[in-house]
């Protein structure tokens, strides 16, 4: 089954001409993906080929998706115009929106939030300032490379890119069925617990690794929601023990306010709820390879 | 990025908040000048970017010019939570007849914004918080329909703001939250936000957090900046677009993501319990790894002369190892002899092999390479400790 993105996904990217967009556009497709077209009211009705493949350009999302059914959108745009492209793929109600761009205003990001669930939340939104979201063997939407792991049952989401590929290869003998990049901006739009939620309803998925790091409550809030909810095991891990109080650490949202945001508190949440958490991302691995050999 | 609170209250009135006039001085004789200026009694106070100034004796009142400057020579220099007075804000003292708390911040677990007014103010919010909740308002706002008069009256009403100053309330509400806005702000706190015998509503503090993502849009924040406060070896890495944070340790680090690099400090710090060393920086050198980003964090890395031992922790994802490893072989041709610690490099990922290759035929005699990021941060923290 995998979460949220599969063999079904018809994907176009925003910002596909861009440098990122090119470039990304390249990866995706030659790992698989069935992207139908791009985004740009610039270039619409011309044509780009991507080694081969050649792919239409549309002048909005929704044309897009009306002549290619698209259901899901890769966002490279710039920060500057990000707000306006999330904003048109919500109106568009196309299923799956994943933001890869990085240094978008949090204001920007809290009007596409808002006018996300003003209109319903037809379209989930994953991001921004992530990596994006791989269902091995079926589909990859973002830059998560393809050729770190395989398909396999184990579910990962993560605050961090190099912390999901770092995870998904130590685990790579057991593969997974999606590991998605959550972000590490103080907004974004799916969280660990909708991750969660999706990885327990998956059949394909029988173990779940949660990688957290300083900043915010959501590792918190994550680890009751597993209490209550998760049946399948669960393995954490927590960046930013060392961090300097009041600093930001790369991720916009990476910061330890006062007493709040540390990754002990996360770490002793997570803990409290039964969830085994390593100490570094091998023995975390250590850890989840214990369970799947146990399975 | 926090602003002093002059700088905030400066923001404050451009956007029509009341707040109090005030110059800010370096030296003793110009905090007299402007107090002689002023003519009336004055607060001296401290400007550092953190709470708890009063306490720690960085505001004083002073009723003469000559006692501004003798509170002010007490105050300059001090060091409050390790942040040294280099300025005080010299402004004139004012009768309080009530204090109150009003902010405006990021709500990260609502994916909103929230508007938090207490009529309890001028002590830590968040003791108020623990201790009397019910005295604190907390509004959530909608991030697209933001604060009109409507808005701002139901959160005065929600705190129970007196009916004699309500109105100026309301109406600096929502001057605060133009201010949020239009500023790209994550927080603005008032605290105290003052009532006067008078019943003028004044912003006796001011503080203000702004969104460095949204600087493209805000060219004059960037004078905002306090050059002369920041660390050099921070200034100089953001000078080269690298994103580098000063710690207070000896083992050097250069790794590509954020959240890889905050896992290396903390391995690098668990394996250097035993030795006595800890991490010196956080450097995330991100996707591109180039020879010339390379060269630039080694740089500024080799600059910190508590370094010891780097550690270069690289997962190719995107980026490629053996571009990676040419990079770290060109970088050393590149700073040649002032590269004198010994680097510990761990590349996994993309093209290990061909990178570990490179490493090992470039064979420099201050380059070691190991397979496993524990393994790694182990050897680093072992060099520091005998570099020591």
């Amino acid at each position: 089954m995998a979460i949220f993105l599969n063999e079904n996904s018809k994907v176009i990217v925003q910002g596909m001409t861009g440098a990122e967009g090119t470039k990304h556009t390249k990866r995706m497709l030659a790992s698989g993906t069935n992207i139908v077209g791009g985004v740009n009211p610039r270039k619409a009705g011309e044509k780009v080929d991507f080694d081969g493949t050649v792919l239409p350009v549309f002048g909005t999302v929704k044309e897009a998706m009306e002549a290619t059914g698209a259901n899901v959108t890769v966002i490279f745009v710039p920060p500057a115009f990000s707000k306006a492209a999330v904003v048109e793929a919500i109106d568009a109600e196309i299923e799956l929106a994943v933001v890869i761009t990085e240094g978008i205003p949090v204001h920007d990001t809290a009007y596409f939030w808002a006018h996300a669930v003003a209109t319903g939340n037809k379209t989930r939104i994953i991001g921004p300032n992530c990596p994006g979201i791989i269902s091995p063997g079926k589909s990859n939407a973002g830059i998560i490379p393809a050729n770190i792991a395989g398909s396999g049952k184990i579910g990962l989401v993560s605050k961090s890119g190099t912390l999901t590929y770092q995870m998904m290869h130590e685990l790579k003998d057991f593969g997974f069925s999606t590991a998605i990049g959550i972000g590490g901006d103080p907004i974004i739009g799916t969280t660990h617990i909708d991750a969660l939620e999706a990885f327990q309803a998956d059949d394909e998925t029988v173990a779940i690794v949660m990688i957290g790091e300083i900043g915010g409550d959501a590792e918190e809030r994550a680890a009751a929601y597993i209490k209550d909810n998760v049946t399948k095991p669960v393995v954490g891990y927590v960046a930013g023990f060392t961090a300097p109080e009041g600093k930001t650490m790369g991720h916009a949202g990476a910061i330890v306010s006062g007493s709040a945001g540390t990754a002990q508190a996360k770490k002793e949440a997570l803990e409290a709820a039964g969830v085994k958490v390593g100490k570094t991302p091998s023995e975390t691995a250590a850890l989840m390879r214990e369970i799947m050999q146990s399975l | 990025m926090d602003l002093y609170e002059y700088q905030a209250k400066d923001l404050f009135a451009a956007h029509g908040v009341p707040v109090l006039p005030g110059d800010v001085a370096t030296n003793p004789a110009d905090a007299k000048a402007i107090a002689a200026k002023f003519g009336q009694a004055v607060v001296v106070k401290a400007q550092v970017k953190t709470g708890g100034r009063g306490k720690a004796g960085g505001v004083k009142l002073a009723s003469t010019p000559e006692e501004t400057e003798e509170k002010a020579t007490a105050i300059l220099g001090l060091d409050i939570k390790g942040h040294i007075v280099h300025r005080v804000l010299v402004t004139p003292a004012s009768d309080i007849a009530e204090e109150y708390y009003f902010s405006f911040l990021l709500d990260r677990a609502n994916r909103t914004f929230l508007a938090m007014a207490s009529v309890e103010g001028g002590m830590d919010i968040e003791e108020v918080a623990a201790t009397k909740p019910e005295a604190l308002a907390k509004i959530a706002i909608d991030a697209i329909k933001g604060v009109d008069e409507a808005k701002a009256r139901e959160i005065a009403d929600a705190a129970n703001f007196p009916a004699e100053v309500k109105d100026q309330v309301v109406d600096t509400i929502v001057k605060l939250w133009e201010t949020f806005v239009s500023e790209d702000a994550t927080l603005v706190e008032v605290n105290p936000l003052v009532r006067d015998p008078q019943d003028k509503i004044v912003a006796l503090d001011g503080k203000v957090t702004l969104d460095e993502n949204a600087d493209f849009r805000h060219p004059a924040h960037a004078e905002l900046v306090d050059k002369q406060a920041e660390n050099p070896l921070e200034a100089k890495a953001k000078e080269k677009g690298l994103n580098y944070v000063k710690l207070d340790g000896e083992v050097g680090i250069i790794g590509n993501g954020a959240g890889l690099v905050m896992s290396t400090l903390d391995v690098v710090a668990y394996a250097g319990e035993q030795y006595g060393v800890k991490p010196a920086n956080f450097l995330d050198i991100g996707g591109g790894a180039s020879a010339e980003v390379m060269a630039n964090g080694l740089d500024v890395i080799l600059g910190d002369e508590a370094v010891r031992s780097v550690f270069v922790n690289v997962f190719g994802g995107i980026t490629a190892c053996d571009a990676v490893a040419n990079g770290i072989v060109k970088a050393l041709e590149i700073l040649g002899d002032s590269a004198t610690k010994p680097l510990v490099v761990r590349l996994d990922g993309n093209n290990v092999e061909e990178g570990r290759a490179i490493l090992a035929e470039a064979n420099h005699p201050l380059v070691t390479v190991v397979d496993t990021m524990d393994n790694a941060a182990a050897k680093a923290a072992e060099l520091a400790a005998a570099g020591v």
